[in-house]
């Protein structure tokens, strides 16, 4: 018996100084890839008249999953170009900020990463380089995407922009007998989109695709819907930080636009709860003529819908023939403050070759929409060209006042449930509870986040 | 024979002793590295208000004042006993049952094993996703869903961990059923016992031992559960209250702090960690409380 244990010890024993060994070995790896990267970035300068930087390398953490595979190619392309190191990491989605916190704690953390909205300022400033007067502002062509804290301090600096609204389909609208030229307020789109829905036996398509509530699908409503309650609580006044609490005096509106979606749409709103309907496919195949989404989503559906354009968020407010797109970001860059000086200037160098480098911009532009820089390439985005349509034509952008939403993922999860329990049964009660979770929850959350 | 070979025996002790830390060394340095380093570090943190942990600043005990005065807490802490008790009775009996049936010798006995072992191959998070498309399916039919009603959550999740688990506490009373040593249930027949009296009086009290450990480790896997909350319910339905504050009515103990640790305050992360310091001692003190019980009861052959 003794022996056995002995034997068994021994075993264990073994094991773990193997796994000693592994755990030696790959940190002699680590230790023979930087001479790898020393030798090639000594090399370049001399095969390219590239600004590598002495010995700096980058490391981006991406937060838009859909965009990992261009960034990489870009990345692959700087680093053939120039020898320096450009390491790109995707978070997987809606895990961006619990990536942010471990990966900033490790030895080599980002030196490039997003702070997307005032929370996040908040949250990272101090983790920021000032961007003032940088080699990368000066490339800008508007300063309406930045982030700056309360001294002035640039921490974040946009690299592209966004708009969402509602993706229609004029074609399937056409055949329904109508046209966008009727849609130009909220009693417009009601009328078209009840129309279709009461046809859609007959039609073979319905007015609005599902709008599930699950995590891939609810933030359309939660996080963009939500929105234009907020923008016209401003009041013309934007937020630059965030209300303690919100009044929720336009909320009948997002009523109005939301009741809409769920009781003119191919799902029974009961269904909603769990999800699992593709809604980018609904609008693709031509079952739906609407589709509540962004910019983001003209690459997905232009080869099926190639007439796809996007119409503001009509919900029944005063005026509202001159909104137009909601438009804004949350794809801001900022430079790790406490990274080395070497790799801060890297990444400068890598960052202003991304907006100016033709081929580089190109890509990056397809794959983000636009990118707000004097020399980046040209927007070919559908969408977005319907947002410069409504600003040339003088109607007010929709700023993304939903930017500002407390403890964010707190907040949304509460409006889900609250909206569950409504699409289930939507009764008057079940509105209230929205409605506390929506104007309630907003001041309960903040109080969670400020005290 | 020890006292046969006291010389031998001493010498062999020395080198053990002294080579034995040599041998050791690997495993306990592993240890140390991979659990009692960051239980010391966790400790600490409880005690600071940091971000990142590399700067943490010490302001003592009122994480702990937080901890005890959140209501999500407490809601959590309940939720999570009721569904620890339920699904360590609801588990243990029918695993015994299942286990019990499959060793009187019916045909295919090891194929049933093997199929019943499976679910228990699959993570939670899959586990989590599938079934509450299984349930929905179900539920979608009563215009419901399990993310309506706290009850199908609670349901649900002990289904769900019935599934997953049964046939893995099943394997451990296989092999205790059959180490019940066969002269003895003879003899009980012989005796005249009756089918139930053997099965209460002999071969129940002869697998005690694996009831402790079964019963240990369902206790435990319930108050730790994470996965499987996360991925069914996430907490859903909430309790939306009079101003807006919140009770997740389906959150346990693990879920609350994970969603403390990442929530956007200041001081969240340091709240979080002395939750997770608390959650520590009551699933060990629980656990060892129910060992020492069981113990009590296991005979000796």
């Amino acid at each position: 018996m003794k022996k056995k244990i002995v034997s068994t010890m021994l075993c264990v024993a073994m094991i773990s100084t193997m796994l000693a060994g592994c755990g030696g070995g790959s940190d002699n790896g680590g230790t023979a890839q930087a001479p790898a990267a020393d030798d090639s970035a000594a090399e370049a300068p001399a095969a390219d008249a590239a600004p590598a930087a002495g010995g700096g390398s980058v490391y981006w953490l991406n937060f838009k999953p859909e965009s990992d595979e261009v960034l990489q190619e870009v990345a692959a392309d700087y680093t053939a170009k120039t020898g320096v190191e450009v390491k790109v990491v995707t978070a997987a989605s809606g895990t961006y900020s619990t990536t942010l916190l471990s990966e900033m704690d490790k030895s080599a953390p980002p030196t490039l990463f997003v702070i997307g909205n005032q929370a996040g300022v908040k949250d990272w400033k101090d983790y920021a380089l000032d961007l003032n007067g940088t080699a990368i502002a000066n490339e800008l062509n508007t300063d309406a995407y930045n982030l700056y804290d309360e001294t002035g301090k640039l921490v974040s600096i946009g690299y592209c922009y966004e708009c969402y609204g509602i993706i229609a389909n004029p074609d399937l609208i056409e055949k329904a007998g109508h046209s966008m030229d009727e849609i130009k307020n909220f009693e417009g789109l009601k009328t078209v989109a009840e129309d279709i829905h009461a046809r859609a036996g007959e039609l073979g398509f319905d007015a609005f695709s599902s709008s599930d509530m699950d995590d891939s699908s609810s933030w359309r409503f939660t996080g963009h819907m939500a929105n234009l309650e907020y923008y016209y609580e401003q009041e013309g006044t934007a937020w630059t930080e965030c209300p303690p609490t919100i009044s929720g005096k336009y909320l009948d509106n997002f009523k109005n636009l939301y009741d809409l979606c769920i009781n003119n749409s191919l799902t029974d709103p009961k269904e909603l709860a769990t999800g699992g309907h593709d809604a980018e496919n609904e609008f693709k195949t031509g079952q739906a003529a609407f589709f509540v989404n962004g910019s983001w989503e003209y690459e997905a559906v232009k080869a099926d819908v190639p007439n796809a354009t996007m119409i503001p968020y009509y919900c029944g407010v005063a005026g509202e023939e001159k909104a137009g797109l909601n438009c804004g970001t949350e794809n801001c860059w900022a430079i790790n403050s406490k990274a080395s000086a070497e790799d801060q200037q890297a990444t400068m160098d890598f960052m202003v070759w991304c907006v100016t480098d033709p081929d580089a911009s190109r890509k990056l532009v397809d794959t983000f929409g636009v990118m707000p820089y004097k020399s980046a390439a040209e927007s070919t985005n559908g969408f977005l060209a319907a947002a410069d349509k409504y600003t040339a034509d003088g109607c007010y952008v929709m700023n993304w006042a939903t930017n500002f939403q407390p403890n964010v993922d707190s907040y949304r999860a509460t409006l889900v449930s609250a909206l569950n329990q409504y699409n289930a049964d939507q009764s008057d009660a079940n509105w209230e509870t929205v409605r506390t979770a929506f104007v309630d929850g907003w001041a309960a959350e903040y109080n969670a986040v400020n005290n | 024979m020890k006292s046969k070979k006291i010389t031998a025996t001493n010498s062999l002790q020395k080198a053990t002793k002294r080579w034995g830390v040599l041998f050791m060394g690997p495993v306990l340095i592993a240890f140390i590295i991979g659990f009692v380093w960051p239980f010391i570090q966790g400790i600490w943190l409880s005690m600071c208000q940091f971000r990142l942990i590399s700067d943490a600043k010490f302001i003592g005990f009122g994480n702990y004042v937080k901890t005890f005065q959140d209501a999500s807490f407490r809601h959590a802490f309940w939720y999570t006993a009721m569904f620890a008790i339920v699904s360590l009775v609801i588990i243990n009996v029918l695993a015994f049952i299942v286990a019990y049936i499959l060793t009187l010798g019916i045909k295919g006995s090891n194929l049933y094993r093997t199929v019943f072992f499976m679910p228990n191959l699959i993570g939670g998070i899959v586990l989590g996703y599938i079934w509450s498309m299984i349930f929905d399916g179900i539920l979608g039919r009563y215009q419901t869903s399990i993310l309506l009603e706290s009850k199908y959550g609670f349901w649900g999740l002990i289904i769900l961990m019935c599934w997953q688990q049964i046939g893995y506490m099943m394997i451990i009373y296989v092999a205790g059923l059959q180490n019940v040593p066969g002269d003895i249930l003879e003899a009980a027949r012989i005796d005249g016992a009756t089918s139930m009296q053997t099965l209460f009086k002999v071969t129940i009290p002869n697998v005690m031992s694996s009831f402790t450990i079964c019963m240990f480790l369902s206790l435990t896997n319930g108050f730790k559960l994470f996965d499987q909350n996360l991925a069914l319910t996430g907490g859903q339905p909430f309790i939306i209250q009079p101003g807006g504050t919140t009770i997740k009515t389906t959150e346990m103990l693990a879920l609350n702090i994970y969603n403390t640790f990442y929530s956007s305050n200041t001081t969240s992360q340091g709240v979080a960690q002395a939750k997770a310091v608390v959650f520590f001692i009551l699933v060990a003190g629980l656990g060892l409380l129910q060992l020492s019980y069981t113990r009590k009861r296991e005979v000796q052959q």
